[in-house]
């Protein structure tokens, strides 16, 4: 390990000879720091469409059937007389799932946040491989474009649910959005999951090869661990899907019957024999379940680091902090059955995944109350990165609490598919991952940039974002307990729903509230870029290594030497230390215990 | 026009914040100029934690008491009663642990704001503490799994028995078909092949061939005995779809090519359900909605709601096209004997295609 650092190093003095070409620094760049930004703009980028979707909607539900100027204005001729078309409303909320699943909370997140940290944290020059981490950005940059291209197809984007269920998604016959929509979704898909394997691979390679002198895996900062173990879970279930959408695509168009048998459709019989959505079903929920894992971890990884780092002192339990990443790491990948109770499948199926799922809340009932014990007795910093992290664990607890009700398959029942779900997996994963990925930025902000963000607009904004995010998602609880099923374009064809309606509203107006204060963050994100205040070396006084780099982007990150490390990463308000703080990278005193954890 | 208006108005929107940045800028150039907390923040932004967690409670309080109404009233069902036993201890255990671990939460996030000078505790480990929360939830959860899996077998353990009413729900886009199997108790062989057959009148697919299919009954509107097993078989001719019967707590998805069963025993008619006070006040309440609808509407010269009665539901919850929000189908609950009369008075498959 150190001859291989040794030789980057050596490379490096080279390096700094010639001249980058534009080109080489900003467009097809293999340093980390760079790749790390260009993956946040593009999540954000992406980001900023699925939100734009989810209030466009969000004004289908509170207002149905009423002209609005905004839907023809940006839907044209998908919503005559300003009314949206049922099908473009399952389009967009497709495509929302997608993009914020996909593209926002597994490429933005995870890919910028373990691109810029694992590096810098485990004091490494770069990537182990900068070729192949520069190839899955632009991979992922690809199915972007080929995502944002399927919107503007003639008969729409797919629509079939994030889930792409066949034999829906199969057919061109049976809606729409099932025709070339459907081809560019499945295209983007695939060119994604090439992209997030060569990351993750890379991931586990740097940090198991690349770990700086003394660096211990049980030193890790436990971001790093949290990104290590989201890149595992990755390699382990993203080919899986990658497989479910390559026979869906053998189905749709070269006639084979992976999924479909025995269907009468449009007045004709199909040809399509012995097939069955329900193995799909298995096939997608292998990805679908740990996905939610990979959306997460990287943001509980992200706010145990800041809230260490905020609170001034040790995280609580950091060995129960990594053994509950490791086990729900291994149990996500056993409880894939839990989204399919009702599906048909063997209820003694049902009945393993009840176990297993139920399993799950152990591990994060761990996780929760050790955030909870690090706050006690802190001396709290309530910088935006804070409160978001804060944020984060009470989203985290309303919205996993819940899950004991979706996960037992008795309860699953009649909840199954309501707006419940939306409400849970909203909370619990979107808002939660979303927090991590707003901490992440504010926290991590002056590394990428050099700048600082402007906390007083930070505040303006996790504020905002707290009320509303609760006031969209706790009363959608009661529309789901209410027996009314998601996905629905409108709940007027029932009048049993008519209740309903002035929820919808209210809803809709903290959906509204919370999309404008999201324009709050983007001015604030890009205003800061170019005007933000230059940031000091280590402006929230941590221990982690990314703050001993210089404040100027180099290659190789650190001129001279690479820091050896010495301590692990929480030594917050050590006894015996003047500082509340003792970078990683301070040797350890004459007699001083390094703290057994 | 509209896009260059909300174009406008977003460029002042973001000249607005530039603006007050500047301000809030310009107005602590005697403080450090940092954009790192400082006491003040901390200070302001604990006790906002604080009052955060009185919205919590709040909007939690608030919601029940003005939306308390709309959730299900009380299971048709006999296994619906079990359900919503459960249902309630769970409810109970995670009330109990939000309003605990809320509290905690965003009393310590308020208690220990940062203050200059003050030091935090070095308290990085104690297995005690992490023994018991790591107990507590398993013995809470050992319980529930254990409830919640004796009540699943219950109801999903399906046996055919004599006694029992079999029921073909068969879905399409968009909507649903009931087939019941006549005197002989036998569903008739069925398979979308047949689907054409008798000019478009074989609406499910029965097998002409198949003698058992000749008393078969196919309808579209679902008549239940009360309390008799019902065992429904579930096909469908296109793609996914989920029967979703939410008053008796009854779901089931719909597969191509696959033969899916669910089981309830209905208990309260629909007669009986409509007398129930908690229907009555929601009829109500449904009523007044919609006749303030239906002002507006003949404001606009367009026609009037129709009043709305009880009825329950089978829904379509599984996405299935651009109607699946009007895939729906009325479920009558009725005393035996009317369901006998009623049920005397369909055509058989026989018939239908003589």
């Amino acid at each position: 390990m150190s001859t291989a650092a040794a030789q980057i190093h050596e490379e490096e003095d080279h390096g700094h000879h010639h001249k980058e070409t534009f080109i080489t620094k900003y467009v097809f760049s293999q340093d980390h720091k760079m790749i790390s930004k260009q993956y946040l703009i593009t999540g954000l980028f992406m980001g900023i469409i699925g939100i734009a979707m989810s209030l466009l909607f969000r004004l289908q539900l509170a207002w149905p059937e009423q002209p609005m100027g905004i839907m023809s204005a940006l839907l044209g001729k998908w919503a005559p007389d300003g009314v949206m078309d049922p099908n473009v409303y399952l389009a967009l909320v497709t495509i929302h799932g997608t993009i914020m699943v996909f593209f926002v909370l597994t490429a933005g997140l995870s890919g910028t946040f373990s691109n810029l940290l694992i590096p810098l944290q485990i004091g490494a020059r770069d990537m182990a491989s900068g070729l192949l981490n520069m190839i899955s950005y632009w991979l992922f940059f690809l199915s972007s474009v080929i995502m944002v291209i399927s919107l503007f197809v003639e008969a729409g984007p797919a629509a079939a649910g994030w889930t792409i269920y066949p034999p829906l998604s199969a057919l061109p016959q049976a809606q729409p959005g099932s025709g070339l929509g459907m081809t560019l979704w499945l295209v983007s898909m695939t060119i994604f999951i090439a992209s997030s394997l060569l990351g993750s691979l890379n991931y586990i390679v740097t940090v198991i090869n690349l770990r700086t002198k003394g660096m211990t895996m049980s030193r890790l900062p436990l971001t790093i661990w949290a990104f290590f173990i989201t890149a595992i879970i990755g390699v382990v279930s993203f080919p899986v899907l990658l497989s479910a959408g390559l026979l869906l695509i053998m189905d749709r168009s070269f006639g084979t019957s992976f999924f479909l048998s025995d269907i009468f459709i449009q007045g004709e019989v199909l040809h399509y024999q012995g097939g069955s959505p329900v193995l799909y079903e298995h096939l997608f929920w292998f990805l679908g379940h740990p996905e939610v894992y990979i959306v997460l971890l990287p943001a509980l990884g992200i706010t145990s680091e800041i809230i260490a780092t905020n609170s001034r002192k040790p995280i609580f339990g950091y060995r129960a902090m990594v053994a509950s990443l490791l086990a729900i790491a291994f149990l996500s990948t056993i409880v894939w059955g839990h989204h399919m109770f009702i599906s048909g499948m063997n209820p003694f199926l049902g009945s393993v995944f009840t176990f297993t799922t139920l399993l799950i809340a152990i591990p994060s009932a761990v996780k929760a109350f050790n955030y909870i014990t690090t706050l006690w007795k802190g001396n709290l910093q309530l910088n935006p990165a804070m409160l978001f992290s804060i944020g984060l664990v009470s989203t985290f607890i309303s919205g996993g609490l819940t899950g004991i009700i979706l996960g037992d398959s008795t309860l699953d029942i009649n909840v199954h598919d309501t707006y419940f779900v939306v409400a849970h997996f909203h909370l619990v994963m979107g808002i939660s991952a979303l927090y991590g990925l707003f901490a992440g930025v504010y926290h991590w902000f002056p590394k990428m940039f050099k700048r600082m963000m402007n906390k007083n607009l930070g505040y303006l904004h996790f504020w905002v974002t707290a009320v509303c995010a609760y006031g969209v998602f706790f009363p959608m609880h009661f529309i789901g307990m209410a027996g009314l099923p998601r996905r629905y374009y409108t709940n007027t064809a029932f009048p049993y729903f008519d209740d309903l309606a002035n929820i919808n509203v209210v809803i809709s107006v903290f959906a509204l509230i919370a999309g404008a204060a999201q324009l709050v963050f983007l001015y604030n994100f890009i205003y800061s870029i170019f005007y933000g205040k230059p940031t000091e070396q280590n402006p929230w006084r941590s221990n982690t290594l990314e703050w001993t780099a210089p404040i100027k982007h180099i290659h190789g990150n650190w001129e001279g030497k690479i820091p050896e490390v010495h301590r692990w990463a929480y030594d917050y308000s050590k006894p015996g230390y003047e500082e509340d703080f003792v970078q990683q990278h301070i040797p350890l005193k004459e007699g001083e215990e390094e703290l057994q954890h | 026009m509209t896009i260059l208006l909300t174009l406008t108005v977003l460029a002042l929107i973001s000249i607005a914040l530039w603006q007050i940045t500047k301000i809030f800028e310009l107005s602590q150039p005697k403080k450090t100029n940092t954009q790192v907390a400082d006491d003040d923040d901390n200070r302001w932004n604990g006790q906002l934690m604080f009052a955060f967690l009185i919205f919590i409670y709040a909007i939690t309080l608030f919601s029940f008491w003005k939306w308390g109404d709309v959730l299900l009233p009380d299971a048709s069902s006999e296994h619906g009663i079990e359900y919503d036993n459960l249902m309630w201890i769970s409810f109970a255990i995670i009330f109990f642990t939000q309003t605990i671990t809320q509290a905690l939460l965003h009393y310590f996030a308020y208690k220990y704001r940062g203050e200059k000078g003050k030091k935090a505790l070095f308290y990085a480990d104690n297995d005690r503490l992490e023994a018991i929360w790591t107990i507590i939830p398993v013995i809470a959860l050992a319980g529930l799994i254990l409830y919640g899996l004796y009540t699943w077998t219950d109801i999903m353990t399906i046996e055919e028995n004599d006694d029992a009413l079999v029921v073909e729900l068969y879905a399409q886009q968009f909507n649903w078909k009931a087939r019941y199997a006549g005197d002989d108790g036998v569903l008739g062989d069925a398979n979308v092949r047949f689907l054409q057959d008798f000019d478009g009148k074989n609406l499910v697919g029965i097998d002409a061939t198949d003698p058992n299919g000749f008393d078969d009954v196919v309808v579209q509107e679902l008549h239940l005995p009360a309390g008799r097993e019902i065992i429904f078989k579930m096909r469908s001719q296109d793609v996914l779809h989920s029967a979703y019967m939410p008053h008796f707590r009854a779901q089931m998805n719909c597969v191509p090519g696959m033969i899916t069963e669910f089981a309830f025993t209905p208990t309260v008619t629909t007669e009986d359900m409509r007398q129930t006070d908690d229907i009555k006040a929601k009829v109500k309440k449904i009523n007044t909605i919609r006749r303030e609808n239906s002002q507006a509407l003949l404001a606009k010269g367009e026609e009037a709601l129709e009043p709305y009665v009880f009825d329950y539901l089978l829904l379509c919850n599984k996405i299935c096209g651009a109607s699946h929000y009007n895939m729906q189908m009325k479920i009558v609950v009725e005393t035996p004997e009317e369901f006998e009369k009623w049920m005397t008075n369909q055509q058989t498959f026989a018939e239908v295609i003589q």
